[in-house]
């Protein structure tokens, strides 16, 4: 087991309820014949596994026994999940879409001013989880959050907390550029304007000029404010996108898939913003591209069908990655 | 190297095929169009060969002495003496002086009955206007009787329709003629004034005035109630079985024949209310009821096209869904929902039967000036004219279809271009 889990927070303990409540149903989405599962050691399943994989699995000495690249079997994140500079901490969260559940389980930290990928196969979760972040996920039907997640150690889901206010601290970048059909200033000056952040026209000009200037696109647009965000190209409605979000100077910001819709330069663009952001936020991104993550991250947090496999420092991630499944994603053998 | 060539033969063969398919196809599509285009051409023929004589009516030259004596009228200003006057006098004594020759009843009769019954009181208000005309003598061109009209008409054309006239009154039209002394000139009165048991003097001010006012109403009413549950249900509203219930019901009570609304504004407003009948609020309520799921459709419709992302875009900013819906949602669905709302004020525009059991049939003949006065409708007023025996009502029907379609046209290209000009590219 990883010496991280000796780190896990007492409220671990408090939340135990959810805990076998989520074991439970992650036992029955299971498939039946696996039913008996949790009754068997990882150990006495894993001459099983190996076997079966055994043509597949490459030499990995390093790894422990207790792995398999059955994901049925994993019950416990490997690596370093947890962070002592947090900002902000997820514990047990399971994520269910009507009945179908699509988190198991996640505990991680996010440490303050890091740029954390999140990767994995399609429908992995990554994007359900990064929505869960700023609450994005209450506005699809029938989707249901356990566990807790706190940022600054406040429960972001205490039934008192105003979404409205956490949206402005937890800003979000989407997969595809969707600025507002109005004009580029506009755009910009939307959150500031309906969080009432600035007192004064002048005020108000200079959040715009700086938060385009923090999305380096300034000098392409300033001649242009009052034309239609729309008729930006799709890498410069994406940087618009990002200065919209900075523009409420947000603590986090989520990125779920930023590049996907872009070309290479665009994309060289963004990551390079990514990397200056984050010397003033916090930012969550979640990519299709391995090389992105490699590129832009920190931290990479490996994600697979709902579980959460592997958290470790980027470079490690992509050299001597410490599950089977991770390696197996980065190789190239499934995703 | 038989195989491949084979089967480009096979490629060939079936593409030949489909284009046949397709050529086909389109012919069937301009033959749908042209049966549509040709159904119009032929209705739109059809009322304006009949209807556009009525824009014109017949009037006689006549010089009129306004004889005091004759009217039995000494103080212009005083309303009971003026009431009791004989204005009918007037015109009667000017027909016998062009024509002194006529002797007799019946041929008296007759020849005061080549003007309008409304002339003399067309003279009144032109004395009242001008009270220094009283003693004088003036040349007028007066407004003839409607079978007269028709006659002169359908004469003129080549065609004469003389069925309701005597032959003394043709050899007098065309006296008249000859002298230059009868004309066609512009019905004003088909736009100034209201119903009329005489054809000549019938007008659709009336019923323009009272279409106007219930359709004010019904856009005041069905309008923002109908973009509010729209917003409501599309937006807020959790789905579940009771939204389904809803959007049933929406769908079914756009498919409920209007006559039941009239009657439920009958038993409703009428009965239970005590909204007095026959008047624009009335209609304009049931008009309402009529319009509502039209308009809660489209606009449900116009609010689901807006693009998820937009709203995304809106809450990860930390707009509450009220500021999403109303900066984003609403302007983007606007377009959609007027051009909904005016397509459900044309469908209220052209409705006659629900009216019919509200009391808005009646025969009324002050142009309405408010919401509680008695009034009726285009449609109405076309039904109720088409309904009357006079011969000349069959132009005055097609006449009053002729501007409820103009109406029609206007609004429904307003739709059209309102669409065209608010649609946002994307």
């Amino acid at each position: 087991m990883s010496p991280t889990d000796t780190t896990k927070p007492a409220k671990v303990a408090k939340k135990s309820p959810a805990l076998k409540t989520s074991a439970a149903a992650l036992n029955k989405a299971a498939a039946p014949n696996k039913a008996a599962a949790p009754k068997k050691t990882a150990a006495s399943k894993k001459p099983k596994a190996a076997a079966a994989k055994k043509p597949r699995v490459m030499a990995a000495p390093k790894m422990s026994s207790s792995q398999s690249l059955d994901v049925d079997d994993h019950k416990v994140t490997v690596g370093k999940s947890f962070s002592d500079n947090a900002k902000m901490t997820m514990r047990n969260i399971n994520v269910f879409y009507g009945d179908k559940q699509a988190i198991y389980d996640v505990n991680i930290d996010i440490a303050k001013n890091e740029v954390i990928a999140m990767i994995g196969p399609s429908g992995c979760g990554k994007s359900t989880f990064l929505r869960t972040l700023n609450r994005m996920n209450d506005t699809v039907e029938g989707c249901r959050v356990e566990g807790e997640i706190c940022m600054d150690g406040e429960d972001l889901y205490a039934p008192k907390l105003d979404v409205v206010e956490l949206r402005a601290r937890v800003g979000m970048v989407f997969q595809k550029p969707n600025p507002f059909p109005k004009s580029i200033y506009e755009n910009v000056a939307y959150g500031p304007k309906i969080h009432g952040l600035a007192d004064t026209r002048v005020d108000l000009d200079e959040i715009v000029e700086n938060s385009l200037r923090k999305a380096s696109l300034w000098e392409e647009v300033k001649e242009r404010l009052h034309q239609p965000g729309t008729g930006l190209s799709g890498g410069q409605q994406q940087r618009l996108c990002i200065a919209r979000a900075i523009a409420v100077s947000p603590e986090v910001i989520l990125m779920d898939e930023p590049c996907s819709a872009l070309d290479p330069i665009a994309t060289a663009k963004i990551e390079e913003l990514i990397e200056e952001l984050s010397q003033n936020f916090t930012i969550a991104i979640v990519t299709h591209s391995m090389q992105q993550a490699a590129r832009v991250s920190h931290r990479t947090a490996y994600f697979h069908l709902g579980k959460l496999i592997e958290v470790n420092p980027t470079e490690q991630v992509f050299t001597m990655p410490e599950h089977q499944l991770t390696e197996a994603y980065i190789t190239g053998r499934f995703g | 190297m038989s195989k491949p060539v084979d089967h480009l033969n096979k490629i060939k063969h079936s593409l030949r095929r489909r284009n046949r398919a397709e050529a086909r196809f389109r012919w069937y599509g301009r033959v749908a169009v042209f049966i549509g285009l040709a159904a119009v051409a032929v209705l739109f023929g059809d009322i304006i060969s009949k209807g556009h004589g009525a824009f014109q009516a017949t009037y006689i030259n006549l010089s009129v002495a306004y004889n005091q004596d004759l009217i039995g009228v000494d103080n212009l200003t005083d309303p009971d003496e003026l009431a009791m006057g004989n204005w009918q006098a007037l015109p009667k004594a000017a027909l016998r002086a062009q024509f002194p020759e006529v002797s007799g009843r019946s041929d008296k009769r007759k020849l005061s009955g080549l003007l309008s019954s409304g002339a003399g009181y067309d003279l009144k208000d032109r004395l009242l206007a001008n009270p220094l005309l009283l003693g004088e003598t003036e040349s007028i061109w007066l407004l003839a009787d409607d079978d007269i009209d028709t006659y002169y008409k359908s004469w003129l054309a080549g065609d004469a329709y003389a069925a309701r006239l005597t032959d003394k009154q043709i050899i007098w039209i065309e006296q008249l003629h000859q002298q230059g002394q009868i004309r066609l000139q512009l019905n004003t009165n088909l736009f100034a004034r209201g119903d009329s048991r005489e054809p000549e003097q019938a007008g659709i001010r009336g019923a323009v005035m009272g279409s106007l006012l219930t359709l004010v109403l019904t856009l005041m009413l069905s309008f923002p109630i109908g973009v509010s549950a729209a917003i409501y249900l599309e937006e807020f509203a959790p789905k579940n079985r009771w939204t389904d219930f809803i959007e049933v019901n929406i769908n079914n009570l756009a498919a409920v024949p209007s006559i039941i609304f009239g009657l439920l504004g009958l038993a409703i407003f009428i009965n239970f209310f005590h909204v007095p009948r026959s008047v624009p609020i009335v209609g304009g309520l049931v008009l309402t009821l009529m319009t509502l799921p039209t308009i809660i459709i489209t606009s449900r419709a116009a609010i689901k096209s807006v693009p998820p992302s937009i709203r995304q875009a809106a809450l990860g900013m930390g707009a509450s869904k009220y500021q999403t819906v109303l900066h984003h949602v609403l302007p983007l669905a606007l377009p959609g929902m007027l051009t909904g709302a005016i397509i459900g004020m044309a469908q209220a525009l052209g409705e006659t039967a629900p009216l019919l059991m509200i009391g808005m049939v009646a025969f009324i003949v002050d142009i309405p000036g408010s919401f509680t006065d008695p009034a009726t409708v285009l449609p109405v007023q076309i039904f109720l004219w088409a309904d009357s025996p006079e011969r000349a009502f069959i132009e005055k029907t097609s006449a009053a279809i002729m501007v409820l379609l103009t109406f029609l046209i206007i609004m429904n290209t307003s739709a059209v271009w309102l669409r065209k000009r608010l649609e946002r590219r994307w």
